[in-house]
């Protein structure tokens, strides 16, 4: 069984007279052999890795190794002054607590990447939190997230050295957009729109740790991809059209990656890893070994 | 149709962090190691090259690679103590740092064991990104595999019929061959062989039993969702 495109999803959704979830269902059982309780155990080891991450980085003293992050998620959670409501402002700290997490060599589930493994998280506790969304629910918007991934892998990539943070926090947003659509239950259009909201809006987004570590700006850049999940969600839930769609906003990604320069793909050498301030950091962080 | 990507390649692996090229498969190079040495490993000296040299400390390579020879897989939360614990159970180590070597993949990793019970082994392994590793030298062999299926690993005098005798000494369990890679040296053959099954322990013995076999190992696959290697 194979999809190349989320319109082959789609096609088979409609063919089979399922949604979306239950399409990477069959999709997982009949290429790993798996059965439905075996692929659902998965899922919820995954969820419970996800969980507990956001759980650890907003509980425990979380600083990290280079002392560049020290305990943000907490600082965010409980901030008194709110942009937008608490809900936005404790799911951008969920998502910098697995940021944190991640960084002090805490457990994560990398979704799709341990750079970017904050959006995922953030995205489906929030949803629990904020809709009273059952457990068995989201972990069919696990599915549908996987969809997404699935298919950027195919058509472009993760890797930061390739496709650089819109690779990572950027295929993390769609697979976030695309989750909190089919949770509010939405279509299969409007996942796809969400998509190619997140993506758009990610687009050329480079790769540029200071000191080559996945803490400055990975982690920031994590809360501000689950914004864009619940923004680029809302867009397609209210009816809009992405114009480009989804499958051809992901090959752009893969066009845009290849023309972006090999210093901003994750190689430490420009962007913000190249400021003075970067430079220094990264000077004090690796002093010679020995 | 080849192989198709598992969701929980995208909503995965879970891991040890920050970096699932620079922790996840730097454990799991270490761990394959160790495996190769079919010991206890009282001794390790580890070169790390490349980008593996130059940033390990901010992405605690180190602590991986040292949890890896432990027996600790990619998602054990004792990495972040390896050091402790290794010293505890009295394993000595030292890290040597290449910075740029073309002969090497970006990612990668010599690691060479001493066991308590005298074994030693070499091997270099390269860290893909994703928690995926290959390994790319055995012993001084070069060797392409990746360690997700279960792979023996022989070294014996290339005497005519060796791959005839130790193929048949696999298939008499019923045990189906995947695939197999031979490489030579001026008098020594170097075999992995990838296989759907393990092999038992008197297929292992028997294989071991060949006069003109040198080296006999068994590297099992890493699970999938969690990778306790030790229960």
């Amino acid at each position: 069984m194979e999809f190349n495109r989320l319109s082959d999803i789609v096609q088979y959704c409609t063919a089979e007279k399922k949604d979306m979830a239950q399409a990477m269902l069959d999709y997982e059982m009949r290429n790993k052999r798996l059965t439905k309780e075996q692929v659902y155990d998965g899922l919820k080891r995954v969820l419970l890795v996800m969980e507990d991450s956001v759980e650890q980085g907003l509980t425990q003293m979380v600083i990290s190794p280079s002392g560049m992050l020290n305990n943000w998620a907490k600082t965010v959670f409980v901030a008194k002054v709110e942009t937008l409501g608490s809900s936005l402002k404790k799911a951008a700290a969920r998502a910098i607590a697995v940021g944190e997490v991640n960084a002090c060599m805490g457990k994560i589930a990398a979704a799709p990447t341990a750079g970017s493994a904050g959006i995922m998280p953030a995205v489906l506790v929030t949803m629990m939190e904020e809709h009273n969304m059952p457990r068995e629910r989201i972990l069919d918007g696990l599915l549908v997230s996987s969809a997404v991934g699935l298919i950027f892998a195919k058509n472009s990539s993760f890797a930061g050295s390739e496709a650089g943070c819109m690779g990572e926090t950027g295929s993390a947003a769609a697979m976030g957009a695309a989750t909190i659509v089919y949770l509010l239950g939405g279509n299969n259009d409007q996942i796809l729109e969400a998509v190619g909201f997140a993506l758009k809006a990610s687009m050329g987004l480079v790769c540029d740790p200071v000191g080559g570590l996945v803490e400055e700006p990975c982690t920031t850049r994590n809360a501000v991809g689950v914004a864009n999940a619940f923004v680029s969600s809302q867009l397609a839930l209210a009816g809009i059209k992405s114009l480009i769609p989804a499958d051809e906003v992901i090959d752009a990604t893969k066009e845009v990656g290849d023309l972006m320069s090999p210093r901003l793909k994750e190689s430490a050498q420009g962007g913000l890893a190249n400021t003075k301030t970067g430079r220094e950091i990264q000077k004090r962080v690796f002093k010679p070994t020995s | 149709m080849s192989e198709q990507p598992s969701i929980f390649d995208i909503l995965g692996p879970i891991m040890i962090g920050p970096s699932s090229s620079h922790t996840a498969g730097a454990s799991r190079i270490g761990y394959v190691a160790r495996q190769l040495l079919h010991d206890e490993p009282k001794k390790a000296v580890i070169t790390l090259y490349n980008s593996f040299a130059k940033t390990h400390k901010g992405h605690g390579t180190d602590k991986a690679i040292i949890g890896g020879i432990l027996g600790f897989g990619p998602d054990d939360e004792r990495i972040r103590d390896s050091h402790e614990i290794a010293r505890k159970q009295g394993l000595e180590w030292e890290f040597k740092f290449r910075g740029d070597t073309v002969r090497f993949h970006s990612n990668a990793a010599r690691v060479k064991l001493v066991g308590k019970n005298g074994g030693a082994v070499e091997i270099v392994g390269a860290s893909l990104g994703g928690g995926r590793i290959k390994i790319q030298e055995i012993e001084g062999f070069s060797v392409d595999f990746n360690a997700q299926a279960h792979t023996l690993v022989i070294i014996a005098d290339d005497v005519p019929g060796s791959i005839q005798h130790i193929s048949g000494a696999i298939a008499e369990k019923g045990v189906n061959i995947a695939n197999m890679f031979v490489s030579r040296s001026e008098t020594l053959a170097n075999m992995v062989i990838e296989l759907d099954q393990p092999v038992d322990e008197v297929t292992f013995r028997k294989v071991s039993s060949f006069p003109w076999v040198k080296f006999v190992r068994s590297v099992q696959p890493m699970m999938q969702h969690s990778s306790r290697y030790e229960k």
